[in-house]
């Protein structure tokens, strides 16, 4: 028969398919985690050595950025049940901003480290000893894997900032903005652990 | 169940009225039985290559010594025996064919929860095909690091691991978005009045296999993922000249692959708690039982991945617990065989293909589950560890269990699928070919293992001829076997089946045969057990 008839929408299952996936991005960062557990159980000293020469500060910084664009993710939401398009518009972009400093201060971080030769693969990791290895490894890989959410997550955000524009989300339809918001939300919650891991548990 | 004349019927899913027509027709439907038969196309074939892999190392070790090619070869032929018949067969196996095909009809859904993203996941699943085909035939030749790809060989090898590793990867993906697509639709797609507790046994185990997918696979992720890092970059999680740890890849390697064959056998369980009443006429015995041993399997099968592990240095305290987790975890499978059992004892039963590869599946099953505690129990898998003892215990699950559920779903739902039925007496001599030459292939490996045959060696000493010429020959046997199936199944047109060939009493039968694009003219409202026998 016609499919037309059958196309129905379903939010809750939208929701709760995102909830699934998230618990999914959970475990996969959870799979480094246990490694850190394990390799911070091993060598201890050497790590509490390796996290000293992190930037605490940038550390810092990133942390209270990405938790005020969650704030202003969820806000955004509020805003669209309210029907309030240009209030949502502007939270959104404040969301964005924040996620494109974060971006810029991980370049002006990571560039310092690339710039003394601490990348993995390097000659000068090669040389250190091999707890300090495995923590710069895990520092470098464990923020990437992160970077690359938060930039999956711009992206999904930019395009659901053009549906709102083109008033395809509206107070009766936003479960893409809501599960959007969701998916930040686990950006910014995976940085919460990264941060005190990597930088402040000496 | 409406009874009413349609002057027009509605169109079965066969039939193409979408935009494009033919092949491009099958390729863009999002329709949940289109996809269904997309999958099982595509798993017969790669079963075929797959088989045939196998059948040349039986060949290879007709004889000691080199036959037809060298070590190196043999390395990559069961490298690639493995990726294929794991990552591309039995972990989607039952749950994207029969899931996707029968699911959505046994809960009275119309569809799954995410047609599109259901779509998705089969292109998702073939391009992982594809790499893993590449990695064959690019770079410094084919990999050579089993299945597992322990570390720190797969770390040092020269073979083409990386693209090998994405390929599973790529795979892991799908099977994940299959997976949250299933637990949606379960969640939110019942017919009315189906409660938890209401729903067909099949589902049940969907279910639980859907919340293993989720939870398990992004570990093995994650790690392919290192594996790959420490490749290029030289990270050196795993390696121990790094300061790595090749024992804590194991650790993550089991942490998904253990789960994963809980993956794979909880759909093959829940479809033999849909044939046995069906095929006996007999409301299922502890239906709550065996809903709740599926989701205990998948809670417990969790935990017991380091019985992998015992040789490989563990606390004592480590190995204790696996142990006994790996013995609890008996429990409710045998609870099910039970049930099924139970489920048969004066019974009408009517001894069809189906009911045969069930019964076929209970009997292996059990084979295999009880030798899996051979190894479970820590003395004795010492003497077993990494011999064709393993071999025969896992073809036993995997193939005994996985395999034969599939070839008794296939058989089960054929009518449904296709709106015909198939040759009876031919499904029977197939079935004898397959059951002969399963036991004559594995059952002389456990004998050999015992007695200390090496598994992964293209070569062995001269007092294992005997049984490794039994397995070839059994080997033989049950490639004819599947090549009969096939051709009874597929190679011409049967009688035109009915709605219920066999008397069912879930709903898949009682919508036409093939079903209309639209599963259920009427919603269904569901009032009782979906086991309506006596």
């Amino acid at each position: 028969m016609n499919k037309e008839m059958t196309i129905h929408r379903d939010d809750t299952a939208a929701r709760l398919g995102m909830w699934v996936f998230l618990f999914t991005e959970l475990l996969l960062f959870g799979g480094l985690f246990l490694v850190y557990a394990v390799m911070r159980h091993r060598y201890a000293n050497e790590f509490h050595d390796a996290s000293q020469h992190l930037d605490t500060f940038i550390g810092a910084l990133n942390t209270i950025i990405l938790l005020t664009s969650s704030m202003t993710v969820a806000m955004s939401i509020t805003a669209i049940q309210k029907n309030d398009r240009s209030m949502a518009t502007i939270l959104l972009l404040i969301t964005l901003l924040c996620s494109f400093i974060f971006m810029f201060d991980k370049y002006l971080e990571w560039g310092h480290k690339i710039s003394i030769g601490l990348y993995p693969g390097s000659a000068l990791m090669e040389t250190l000893k091999r707890g300090d290895l495995l923590f710069y490894s895990l520092y470098f890989f464990m923020t990437g894997l992160h970077l690359l959410h938060l930039v999956v997550g711009t992206v999904i955000l930019i395009i659901i900032l053009v549906k709102i524009r083109m008033r395809l989300i509206h107070a009766d339809h936003y479960v893409l903005l809501e599960n959007g918001g969701l998916y930040w939300h686990l950006v910014d919650l995976i940085w919460i652990f990264l941060f005190p891991l990597l930088y402040l548990v000496t | 169940m409406a009874d009413e004349q349609n002057n027009h019927p509605p169109p079965s899913y066969l039939v193409n009225t979408g935009k494009y027509k033919g092949l491009l027709g099958w390729l863009t439907s999002t329709d949940h039985k289109r996809i269904g038969l997309l999958y099982l196309f595509s798993i017969l074939v790669f079963f075929s290559v797959g088989m045939i892999l196998g059948e040349t190392m039986r060949t290879e070790l007709f004889f000691p010594d080199q036959q037809l090619y060298g070590p190196q070869t043999y390395n990559a032929i069961f490298t690639l025996h493995g990726l294929i018949m794991i990552f591309v067969i039995v972990i989607p196996g039952l749950s994207v064919v029969f899931g996707n095909f029968v699911m959505p009809l046994l809960i009275g859904a119309n569809d799954v929860a995410f047609p599109r993203l259901n779509l998705f996941t089969w292109y998702l699943y073939i391009t992982g095909v594809t790499i893993v085909i590449i990695s064959q035939v690019t770079g410094n030749g084919p990999p050579d690091t089993g299945w597992t790809f322990y570390a720190p060989y797969s770390t040092q090898t020269h073979t083409n691991v990386i693209l090998a590793v994405t390929g599973a990867f790529v795979l892991g993906f799908s099977s994940i978005l299959t997976g949250l697509n299933f637990i949606v639709t379960i969640h939110r797609m019942r017919a009315p009045g189906m409660s938890f507790f209401k729903m067909p046994l099949l589902p049940w185990g969907i279910y639980a296999t859907a919340w293993t997918q989720v939870l398990a696979t992004p570990i093995i992720g994650i790690t392919l993922l290192m594996i790959i890092m420490e490749r290029t970059l030289h990270i050196g999680f795993f390696d121990p000249a790094l300061g790595g740890d090749p024992v804590l890849y194991q650790h993550l390697f089991w942490i998904y692959s253990h789960p994963a064959v809980y993956i794979m056998i909880l759909p093959a369980m829940g479809v033999i708690s849909e044939i046995i009443p069906t095929m006996c006429q007999r409301k299922i015995f502890s239906y709550k039982a065996i809903a709740f041993s599926s989701l205990a399997i998948a809670a417990v099968g969790y935990f017991v991945w380091g019985h992998h592990m015992f040789t490989s240095g563990m606390s004592n305290f480590a190995i204790w617990s696996f142990s006994l987790l790996t013995f609890l975890v008996a429990i409710p499978s045998a609870i099910k065989v039970f049930n099924w059992i139970t489920t048969m004892y004066r019974g009408s039963i009517d001894l069809k293909a189906p009911l045969l590869y069930a019964m076929a599946f209970i009997f292996l099953f059990t084979i295999g589950g009880l030798t899996g505690l051979i190894q479970g129990a820590l003395a004795t898998d010492i003497q077993v560890h990494d011999t064709s003892f393993i071999v025969a215990h896992f073809h036993y699950i995997i193939f005994g269990g996985v395999g034969f559920a599939f070839f008794a779903a296939l058989h089960y739902w054929y009518p449904k699928m296709f709106g015909r039925m198939y040759n009876e007496r031919v499904a029977l001599v197939a079935w004898i070919f397959l059951f002969i030459g399963f036991n004559l292939l594995y059952f002389p490996q456990f004998v050999i293992g015992m007695e200390g045959m090496p598994r992964r060696y293209f070569d062995y000493l001269p007092q294992f001829t005997l049984a490794q010429q039994i397995s070839t020959i059994g080997g033989y046997i049950l490639m004819i076997g599947f090549i009969i199936m096939v051709v009874n199944l597929f190679s011409k047109k049967g009688p035109k089946a009915p709605d219920n060939p066999w008397g069912g009493s879930t709903l898949e039968w009682s919508v036409p045969s093939p079903p209309p694009q639209e599963n259920f003219e009427h919603t269904p409202h569901i009032s009782g057990n979906p086991y309506d026998y006596k």
